[in-house]
């Protein structure tokens, strides 16, 4: 099956061409045709890790040629894929998880007038997301890395007659645009130094180390990460994301929780080599993890509207992922990167079937007490909220947790406290999501109804993931995803740092519990009406700590300071920085075109001039030559 | 005979004068002019070379030109004649409609 | 004793067919001015097709010149040659649908295209520095006077203008021949190689020749700075002729370029590659800079056309063989494009009273989903944004300077590409995302759509599949002399 892994692209492919094209006269279908193709795709992938276990561990990194491309006389460039652990754990998340939101999408689209359209985006999205991981050079993945991004704004603009979608899927376009030009410059330098963009040259082969002084690589990882902050939506190119959420639920599951934003982690995973010979590249990452873990996690605190709560909590758990990455804990970022993808669309998921029962509402503040009407829903978020808050032995608890534990037995003891910070906001933005819209009173009108059979199939087989991946995988570095992981990532090993093993999971799981307590102190039915009726915009602190609720303070302060200050400060950046890079481009132009009269003044005498002045300056040449 | 460096000399100041010309007047006209002139500077530098090397070839290429110079003449005019029509005018300085 | 010299007529079949076409095309126009065009451009595609059929009979030819060393016959020549025939039926047609539409009749239009064609067709075989001369004079002043074709005030001053700093350049050009002439004693490509190479050339004289003979010859492919024509001609020309010149007019003068720069001035590609290397960035810098300012599509084509003339002649500084098949392949993939974008424009522009204001093209999009989607596909070819020809043309021209170690220029390169890339996908964002107005003058004939999904379809698939021709391209390569 290895060989046959150009399948796992090239079917998505096929499917999302047929459904463009025709999927007019498909109707419903369409949704069928592209999760068969998903599953198809899912199957070969799965056959190939089945070979791979069948192979000695180190050589289980095997590169398919797919298709030679140009031969320019002896070096031909090919369509190469990469089959090695990493790649295709990756592809099994990109299909499986995939392969599950297309089954929910069908449900979820099912009063949509055009399926063919979005279930050819989402196939040629699953294709480039492909593309992407398998890709056995930096080409290859560039190729696909624009190509989930084309596609994300397809999709996130997918309802084009709602303004707020336009407007978001441009935004997210436009900002991760400043990244991947960050990217295209470090392929550019990568190529510049190795000539080459191919894994092997560039990463280095079977455990030799690239050819590169620290500074140069210093420069190529920095402006990957560039890259990868875009794509992940880390700080502070972080922007889009939550605006994205205006496109269809399955996408914000597909596209903006499991797989594309986790493009970034596992493209500084997948060059950890060349981050590591640089000196301040890894720091760098981790402290970006960090920043974005606490900031999405405090940012989730304020929002109101569940998507968007979860989008921040997105960007906080790839924090998390950075965080482990810039440790050096690949293995592990990859093993959160792997849990976040079941609980996160899950998450995602459960949310989509609250927005389609209750026409669109996902305010929590209208909501409440849902778990009357949607039993199930409300179960299955519960364990996607579990499993996300990192009670055991479910697997966040495996995964980010594990992640503080190794930072303070490797003495980053800085990592372990801020981390456990952002553990405790995690434990309390996804408890306080549950509270506020699945118990206490019925906040809204008319009833809700279930989601159907369809749509619950593929979120039962989420949520079994989401919550004992971590015993099933054994995610903990010594287990067997790790292991798996282990001839490309190389091996945790442990520190002997700071307090035992023991204390720290113990710690992790007050931590927990302290986060899941305050949420429940601020919001259990009792205090409804305290928050219910907080506008969404309260205009200044002041008013708030007049009535004198301490705790309503703190919220308050939270709100002010992190939400709206975060939201002044987001809106500073659109004005500044996507702005001014727009507006300054057209500066640029604006000032090229008041020099150009002067030179191209449409004068034939004045041309002339330019003419003879090149050539005067040829002959000079010339004569310094002789 | 003529040293060819004093010949090389006097066609690259011929070249140059018409570069001048070019460069300086406005009448379409006189810049066709001094575009013949610097052709024909060409034409003595060929020539030039031809009689110091003893071969024929550049003295032939010296008639191709003669030739091909007249057929531009011939168009140039033309569009000069034409430019004319339009605009009741061949100041080439006018002639900026099409810029930046 | 004069030896009656060897008339090797066959050796020039394609440029004698694109002639002899000329010819009769002429006359016939002077009979029958206001005769119907259709039979004109039914020969003119006649005249194409058998030179094309004579120029692949050239191909497996053993001798490499002929005619007293005047012209090579090689694989390069007859790459180039069916290249410009191909160019050269899109000019023919979308001149004729030009004409034919305002009911315009300017009959002569085909013979001058088939001159200039022949000039073209003699110029990439050309094997003499008087060939050279004499092939870029015929070519050029058909084109003066195809730019003039419609009489109006636009189309006046661009001739004006062509002719009198093209009749400026070709100065330059001879004056060069002329250099070069007294340094080898002789104009032929191969004899200046041999004596340059050996002890009997002066090498002084002969880069003073070389200079200027890319001075003369970078005009017409319009480098900075000898490119300050290009946007005025382009823009002031009917689109037509504009999209037959500022493809075909590239491909023949830099073959020509490959011709004598590598082979006949070869020994001295050591100086000449930093004189090259700083022309090349100034147009690619140029070009994309000015044409980021530019409010009307065929005025940012041109500067666009002048930088991607600045990424062709950065593969010029690697004298390998791979160098030349880069330059072929980007000028291959540069003419499908631009010819099918200019052709674009000249179904939107309605008529021969041409409005390619920006204001032209939003909204586009919604009104001629057709016209917008092609010409999109050639923008992005033209940007080099992959799976398109472009993108490949580039990644070549730029392994090919990388190789010869000019990364420097192809640092230049990329960002002018990153820049390039903002203006034409700012066109495409205008047709896509704007609400169109003014009233539509679109053409809403449908054969012109079909005939420019030609070039869109050749621009996609050498961009998915370029391997088709790349090898073909790689044997043009090897100049045997």
């Amino acid at each position: 099956m290895i060989d046959l892994i150009g399948l796992t692209i090239a079917v998505p492919l096929v499917a999302s061409g047929v459904n463009l094209l025709i999927g007019k006269r498909l109707g419903r279908r369409s949704g069928w045709i592209a999760t068969a193709a998903m599953a198809v795709s899912f199957i070969v992938a799965l056959g190939a890790l089945l070979q791979m276990f069948s192979l000695p561990a180190e050589e289980r990194t095997q590169v398919v040629t797919v298709a030679e491309w140009i031969r320019a006389g002896a070096a031909a460039v090919s369509l190469d894929l990469r089959v090695d652990p990493l790649s295709i754990t990756m592809a099994l998340v990109v299909t499986g998880v995939g392969s599950l939101i297309h089954l929910y999408a069908i449900g979820y689209m099912d009063h949509d007038e055009r399926p063919g359209r979005f279930f050819g985006y989402m196939n040629l999205f699953c294709a480039f997301m492909l593309a992407l991981v398998l890709a056995n050079d930096f080409l290859l993945l560039y190729l696909g890395w624009e190509g989930v991004g084309l596609c994300s704004y397809l999709l996130i603009g997918f309802w084009s007659d709602r303004p707020d979608a336009a407007r978001a899927a441009k935004k997210a376009f436009i900002t991760t645009r400043i990244g991947d030009v960050l990217l295209m410059l470090g392929l550019f330098v990568m190529w510049v130094h190795f000539g080459s963009f191919d894994f092997d040259v560039v990463l280095g082969h079977e455990g030799s180390l690239p050819e590169i002084a620290a500074g140069t690589a210093t420069a190529i990882s920095l402006l990957l990460l560039g890259g990868a902050v875009g794509k992940s939506a880390q700080l502070p190119l972080h922007v889009w994301l939550p605006d994205a959420m205006a496109g269809p639920t399955p996408v914000s599951a597909l596209i903006h929780a499991a797989t594309m934003v986790t493009a970034g982690v596992y493209l500084v995973v997948r060059a950890h080599a060349l981050f590591e010979i640089s000196d301040v590249a890894l720091a760098v990452v981790a402290v970006v993890g960090l920043a974005g873990a606490l900031y999405g996690g405090f940012s989730s605190l304020g929002q109101y509207d569940m998507k968007r709560a979860l989008a921040y909590s997105t960007m906080s758990q790839l924090g998390f992922m950075f965080l482990a990455a810039g440790l050096g804990f690949y293995p592990t970022a990859i093993a959160l990167l792997v849990a976040h993808a079941f609980y996160k669309a899950l998450l995602f998921l459960t949310s989509g079937n609250v927005m389609h029962g209750l026409h669109d509402e996902v305010d929590v503040r209208r909501l409440g007490g849902l778990r009357h009407d949607m039993p199930w829903t409300a179960a299955l978020f519960g364990a996607g909220a579990l499993a996300l808050s990192g009670l055991p032995p479910f697997s966040g608890f495996f995964t980010k947790d594990v992640i503080l534990d190794l930072a303070s037995r490797d003495g980053a003891t800085w990592a372990f406290v801020l981390g456990s910070l952002g553990a405790m906001v995690s434990a309390w933005y996804i408890a306080r999501l549950y509270f506020t819209a699945f118990i206490g009173e019925r906040r809204y009108e008319g009833s809700a109804h279930e989601a159907s059979a369809l749509m619950r199939t593929p979120l039962v087989v989420l949520a079994v993931g989401a919550l004992f991946a971590g015993i099933g995988l054994e995610l903990t570095p010594e287990g067997t995803l790790p292991m798996f992981l282990e001839p490309v990532l190389g091996h945790v090993v442990e520190g002997d740092a700071g307090p035992s093993t023991q204390v720290l999971m113990v710690l992790a799981v007050v931590v927990t519990l302290i986060g899941i307590g305050i949420a429940w102190r601020l919001y259990r039915p009792a205090n409804q009406e305290r928050w219910v009726s907080f506008p969404e915009r309260e205009p200044g602190m002041a008013g708030v700590l007049a009535h004198g609720f301490y705790i309503d303070g703190l919220y308050a302060w939270i709100v002010a300071n992190v939400g709206l200050r975060g939201a002044a400060a987001l809106a500073w950046f659109d004005r500044t920085v996507v702005d001014g890079a727009v507006n300054g481009v057209g500066t640029l132009a604006t000032r090229a075109s008041g020099l150009a009269p002067i030179w191209q003044s449409g004068k034939v005498r004045r041309y002339a001039l330019s003419f003879m002045a090149g050539g005067v300056a040829l002959l000079l040449y010339a004569a310094v030559k002789i | 005979m003529i040293r060819l460096p004093l010949v090389l000399m006097f066609s690259a100041l011929l070249f140059s004068a018409g570069v001048y010309g070019v460069l300086a007047r406005r009448n379409a006209v006189m810049v066709l002019m001094a575009i013949e002139l610097m052709l024909n500077a060409v034409n003595v530098n060929l020539v030039a070379f031809s009689s110091s090397l003893h071969q024929m070839s550049g003295q032939v290429f010296a008639l191709f030109i003669i030739a091909v110079a007249a057929a531009e003449v011939g168009i140039g005019l033309a569009i000069v004649i034409l430019l004319f029509r339009t605009r009741e005018s061949i100041n080439v300085d006018e002639v900026n409609l099409l810029k930046w | 004793m004069i030896d009656a010299p060897r008339v090797e007529l066959w050796a020039i079949l394609p440029v004698l067919m694109l002639f002899g076409g000329g010819l009769i095309a002429l006359l016939a126009s002077g009979f029958a001015r206001r005769a119907a065009q259709a039979p004109f451009a039914l020969f003119t595609l006649a005249a194409l097709a058998a030179a094309a059929a004579s120029a692949l009979w050239l191909w497996n030819r053993e001798t490499t010149t002929a005619l007293e060393g005047m012209v090579s016959i090689d694989r390069l020549a007859v790459v180039a040659t069916l290249a410009l025939c191909g160019i050269g039926a899109f000019g023919a047609y979308l001149g004729f649908h030009y004409f034919e539409r305002d009911d315009f009749r300017r009959n002569e239009f085909y013979a001058l295209l088939l001159f200039a064609l022949g000039g073209m067709a003699l110029l990439v075989a050309a094997a003499d520095l008087i060939v050279v001369f004499l092939a870029v004079e015929v070519l050029s002043l058909a084109l003066y006077v195809m730019t003039a074709l419609t009489f109006r005030r636009g189309p006046t001053e661009a001739a004006m203008k062509y002719f009198l700093l093209g009749a400026f350049a070709s100065a330059f050009l001879l004056y060069g021949v002329a250099m070069s002439y007294g340094a080898s004693a002789t104009t032929s490509v191969q004899g200046l190689a041999r004596a340059l190479t050996g002890v009997g050339g002066s090498q002084p004289l002969a880069l003073v020749g070389a200079l200027l003979l890319v001075v003369g010859l970078g005009f017409k492919v319009s480098l900075v700075p000898f490119h300050m024509w290009t946007p005025d001609v382009y823009q002031g020309a009917p689109s037509p002729v504009t999209a037959f010149m500022s493809a075909a007019t590239k491909v023949a003068v830099f073959v020509a370029m490959v011709r004598v720069l590598d082979v006949a001035f070869g020994s001295l590609a050591w100086d000449l590659a930093p004189a090259i290397a700083v022309l090349s960035a100034g147009s690619m810098i140029l070009g994309s800079v000015l044409a980021i300012a530019q409010r009307d599509v065929k005025r940012m084509l041109a500067y666009s056309s002048v930088a991607q003339a600045g990424f062709i002649l950065s593969s010029f500084v690697s004298p390998e063989r791979e160098g030349i098949a880069a330059a072929l392949f980007y000028l291959i993939s540069y003419s499908a494009a631009v010819v099918g974008a200019f052709g674009v424009v000249m179904l939107i522009s309605g008529g021969i009273r041409e409005q390619t204001g920006f204001e032209r093209f939003r909204g586009l999009g919604r009104r001629q989903p057709v016209l917008a989607a092609l010409l999109s596909v050639f923008l992005l070819s033209l940007a080099g944004i992959p799976p398109t020809a472009g993108f490949v043309a580039k990644v070549l021209v730029f392994g090919a300077a990388t190789s010869a170690g000019y990364w420097p220029l192809v640092l230049i390169g990329a960002l002018a590409s990153v820049a390039g890339a903002f203006f034409y996908l700012r066109v495409i964002a205008l047709m896509a995302m704007q609400e169109p107005r003014g009233v539509d003058i679109a053409d809403p004939s449908p054969l012109p759509r079909l005939v420019l999904a030609v070039p869109a379809v050749t621009v996609v698939v050498l961009g998915i599949v370029p391997g088709v021709i790349v090898p073909l391209l790689q044997e043009a390569g090897v100049l045997t002399w």
